[in-house]
């Protein structure tokens, strides 16, 4: 099949269909909402599962029930919506089923706005709902991506039985890019052996997130780990530009990550040996690869639109031995390239070591560049 | 090619999301990499509507310009906004029939082109964008007049199907507006 | 040897039932309300295309008492979660078993839009009028004036607002072709209740859309009162604020005799 021109959140739609998504529950929200509207056009066309919910609290309830049956299904919201799901999400988590969440990410907190962000980055990876346990996060950076990482966000959720997020935001809903769209793949003919179906000629089978006995819970809570260990030393991804010769090294992921990969490429031409590190996988994060890039480089700058919530991954793994700063911005902005180019061209002129807090010099700087628009 | 940047802006159901559509389709079509982008929500609903289009024979980076190269402006206020944006010795096409003023800047390449009162007189008012479209095509030849028709007939809705013929006139008279225009400055 | 008549089997466990001795309060009508879904479970023969799904609250550990695929739900979203499973195994029978907090109170919203889609599965709906897991306090259920833990006083209506019928509401609904509350308090009403829940069964069977019945239960522990004394709280107390009745049946289901 050749490149079509796709819009974001419709390709998106196509691609969890085509991976053999055979249920769709979600809840209107902008700026993700051509999701739930182009499931409801394909979906019942192919005899599938397609409901609007009454709430995003009860579209990942009906996610959570259709996934006990082992069959591929799963939700698509932006932030607030994700953030009334995050009660459905740990019991998902809990009970050991497999289910794909993507979320179109838009400003906030609180109602915020539905520009695209990233403010969603501790929400996403650090868990979200209560409770132990470690949630997959792939981060794509184009339609193409997203569609690709959709397709394997099934597979990794049915292999570790495990809730995989792909988040991206509202730029990557929207926009419309050349891709190539995989095809369809044919639905399985049996369940898998621990999904609820009838208790014919079989014992029956309980799925639940109740372990009422600590010491039951607590070996719970050790199997999680131990196969999130597993996904760590499997399934981290991520993407790099420029980076053999680098001696400085950008990182962001999705949509920044895509800005600063334009920055990169400017810099280049101006002389700046720079390289884009693109983490994939936000969980697992790819710590080993960063470790060496900290051995490589001079200087790392982190880009974001949040206020440096991958930062402190970066910096909990690079461990001060090169120095890191930040730029970011917040709210639903989304920075362009030449401010990035213009953090590549202050990072590597300036030899000397930055002083304390990332966060705090960059404060400093933006606090220049939003009152200038203000 | 190098990478070029379009942003089309006016009110909302002026056509302007469409226009880049028909761009980017039609890049697409011709072995080119492209984006396009709206502006999107509650803004959408009666009030300015934008697009940005990035062009190039290269895998492209950011989706999103705070200077483009080209500059579509349906209407005043999106003059007033991008007029100032638009890369020095960059395009602009401004819509005669609702702004009333001249450029500030004297670097850039430009045309004004009376777009509603041509697409009346094709018979169909809707058709300003294409207008705008044909005009931007003489000034930044990115991709022939040709080759943009050709992806308009093929991703056209098939409820406007029967317009085609008035939306090539229209993309047509807004090229030969501007060609005109240009070569009498120029004599 | 000695030759004797053959025996006639007037009581065995039902197939849908499970070994284990449940946790619920002596005097408690849990046990019975299980014990009937387990019947006409084995009587229509759907056992094993049954998928339970339990609530939070006394019924949560449902799921072991019943001889058949269970899940457990998030409070309140049982028939959210049901709604999930049925609507990709439509051929499965898919029940949910749930209390009056679960159902009435944080769960509101779920089985109101359950009930509006049509969704087509059986909802039992045990109201005891009180919290009973988490120790007794009150519920959207709860009796004007009934003392519980967070009502020491009794419900004040004028602070705590009236008692929801949900029957009445849910029959409101479109989508419902089913709904009807019995009570567990007496042999004759138990008899009852077991018909409401085979008809219910047979709604989805049918595919006639969303079947709820509410069943009065007692919560002798919680109300701090005997089992028999419960038993007589239900029929004085809570029929007359909750009067039983068939409050919407579908015509189909009307004529059929269980």
């Amino acid at each position: 099949m050749s490149k079509q021109l796709l819009k974001g959140n419709e390709a998106f739609a196509e691609a969890a269909i085509r991976a053999g998504c055979e249920g769709f529950f979600g809840y209107p929200i902008t700026p993700s909402t051509e999701f739930l509207e182009y499931m409801s056009r394909r979906m019942p066309e192919l005899g599938r599962a397609f409901v609007q919910a009454e709430s995003e609290v009860a579209a990942i309830n009906m996610v959570y029930g259709a996934a006990c049956t082992g069959k591929r299904v799963m939700t698509a919201s932006s932030s607030p919506g994700i953030s009334l799901m995050m009660e459905g999400i740990s019991y998902i988590a809990g009970t050991e089923v497999p289910a794909v969440i993507v979320n179109v990410m838009r400003g906030g907190p609180g109602l915020g706005n539905i520009a695209p962000s990233q403010g969603d980055y501790y929400q996403m990876v650090k868990g979200g709902g209560h409770g132990d346990y470690f949630p997959i996060v792939l981060a794509p950076a184009s339609v193409q991506e997203a569609i690709d990482y959709i397709s394997l966000a099934f597979d990794l959720a049915d292999k570790y039985r495990s809730i995989v997020h792909v988040v991206v935001d509202g730029n990557m809903g929207q926009m419309m890019e050349p891709a190539e769209l995989p095809p369809m793949r044919p639905l399985p003919k049996t369940a898998p052996d621990w999904a609820v179906s009838g208790a014919k000629g079989r014992p029956p089978r309980a799925l639940s997130s109740i372990y009422i006995n600590p010491y039951d819970e607590e070996i719970t809570n050790l199997r999680l780990l131990k196969r999130w260990l597993e996904i760590e030393k499997n399934e981290v991804r991520y993407a790099e530009i420029e980076m053999e010769d680098a001696e400085y090294a950008v990182i962001g992921f999705g949509t920044a990550g895509r800005v600063a990969s334009s920055a990169v490429r400017a810099a280049r031409q101006e002389g700046i040996k720079v390289g884009l590190f693109r983490p994939i996988t936000l969980a697992p994060f790819p710590k080993q690869r960063l470790k060496e890039i900290a051995r490589q480089v001079k200087r790392i700058l982190v880009v974001e639109m949040n206020s440096g919530m991958m930062l402190d991954d970066v910096t909990a793994v690079v461990q001060g031995r090169v120095p890191v700063e930040f730029y970011g911005r917040m709210g639903g902005v989304t920075p362009f390239p030449d401010e990035i180019l213009g953090e590549i061209r202050r990072v590597a002129s300036n030899a000397a070591p930055v002083n304390g807090n990332a966060r705090e010099e960059w404060i400093q700087r933006l606090e220049t560049i939003i009152g200038g628009q203000a | 090619m190098q990478e070029t940047s379009i942003i089309i802006s006016g009110f909302g159901g002026q056509g302007t999301l469409f226009a880049g559509q028909v761009l980017a389709y039609a890049a697409l079509e011709n072995n080119l990499e492209v984006t396009w982008i709206p502006s999107y929500g509650p803004e959408m609903r009666g009030g300015t509507a934008h697009c940005t289009v990035i062009i190039s024979s290269e895998p492209i980076g950011s989706p999103l310009v705070r200077r483009p190269d080209v500059a579509i402006v349906m209407n005043l206020p999106s003059l007033d906004k991008y007029e100032p944006l638009v890369q020095s010795h960059g395009v602009l096409v401004a819509n005669a029939s609702l702004i009333n003023r001249g450029l500030e800047r004297d670097d850039l390449k430009h045309i004004y082109i009376p777009a509603n009162e041509i697409a009346e007189e094709i018979g169909m008012s809707r058709l300003a964008n294409m207008v705008m479209v044909g005009g931007m095509l003489y000034l930044k030849p990115i991709l022939s007049l040709k080759a943009v028709q050709a992806s308009l007939e093929r991703h056209i809705p098939d409820r406007h199907r029967k317009t085609l013929p008035m939306n090539f006139e229209a993309m047509e008279r807004g090229y030969a507006f501007t060609q005109e225009a240009l070569v009498q400055t120029a004599s | 040897m000695t030759t004797s008549q053959p025996a006639t089997l007037v009581y065995q466990r039902p197939t849908s039932f499970s070994e284990a001795t449940t946790h619920y309060c002596p005097g408690c009508t849990h046990g019975i309300a299980h014990r009937l879904v387990a019947e006409v479970l084995d009587e229509m023969g759907l056992r094993e295309k049954a998928i339970g799904v339990a609530p939070v609250g006394c019924a949560v550990f449902a799921y072991n008492y019943f001889n058949l695929d269970f899940v457990e739900a998030a409070h309140g979203r049982a028939p959210a979660m049901a709604t999930g499973i049925k609507r990709v195994l439509p051929e499965n029978t898919v029940f949910t078993y749930q209390g009056d907090g679960d159902l009435a109170s944080i769960g509101m919203a779920e089985i109101m839009h359950a009930a509006a889609r049509g969704e087509n599965i059986t909802v039992i709906f045990a109201n005891n009028a009180i919290y009973g897991m988490t120790g007794g306090q009150m519920a959207p259920t709860t009796l004007p004036g009934m003392k519980t833990t967070s009502s020491p006083y009794g419900r004040d209506v004028e602070l705590a607002g009236y008692p929801i019928r949900v029957s009445e509401m849910l029959a409101t609904m479109e989508g419902a072709g089913y709904v009807v509350r019995a009570s567990l308090h007496d042999p004759a009403h138990i008899r009852k209740a077991k018909k409401a829940i085979r008809r219910a069964f047979e709604t989805q069977e049918r595919g006639l859309g969303f079947a709820m019945v509410e069943l009065l239960s007692s919560c002798p522990t919680n109300w701090k009162v005997t089992p028999n004394e419960a038993l007589e709280f239900i029929a004085k107390q809570m029929v007359p604020a909750f009067p039983l009745g068939d409050f919407k049946v579908h015509p189909e289901i009307a004529k059929l005799r269980v």
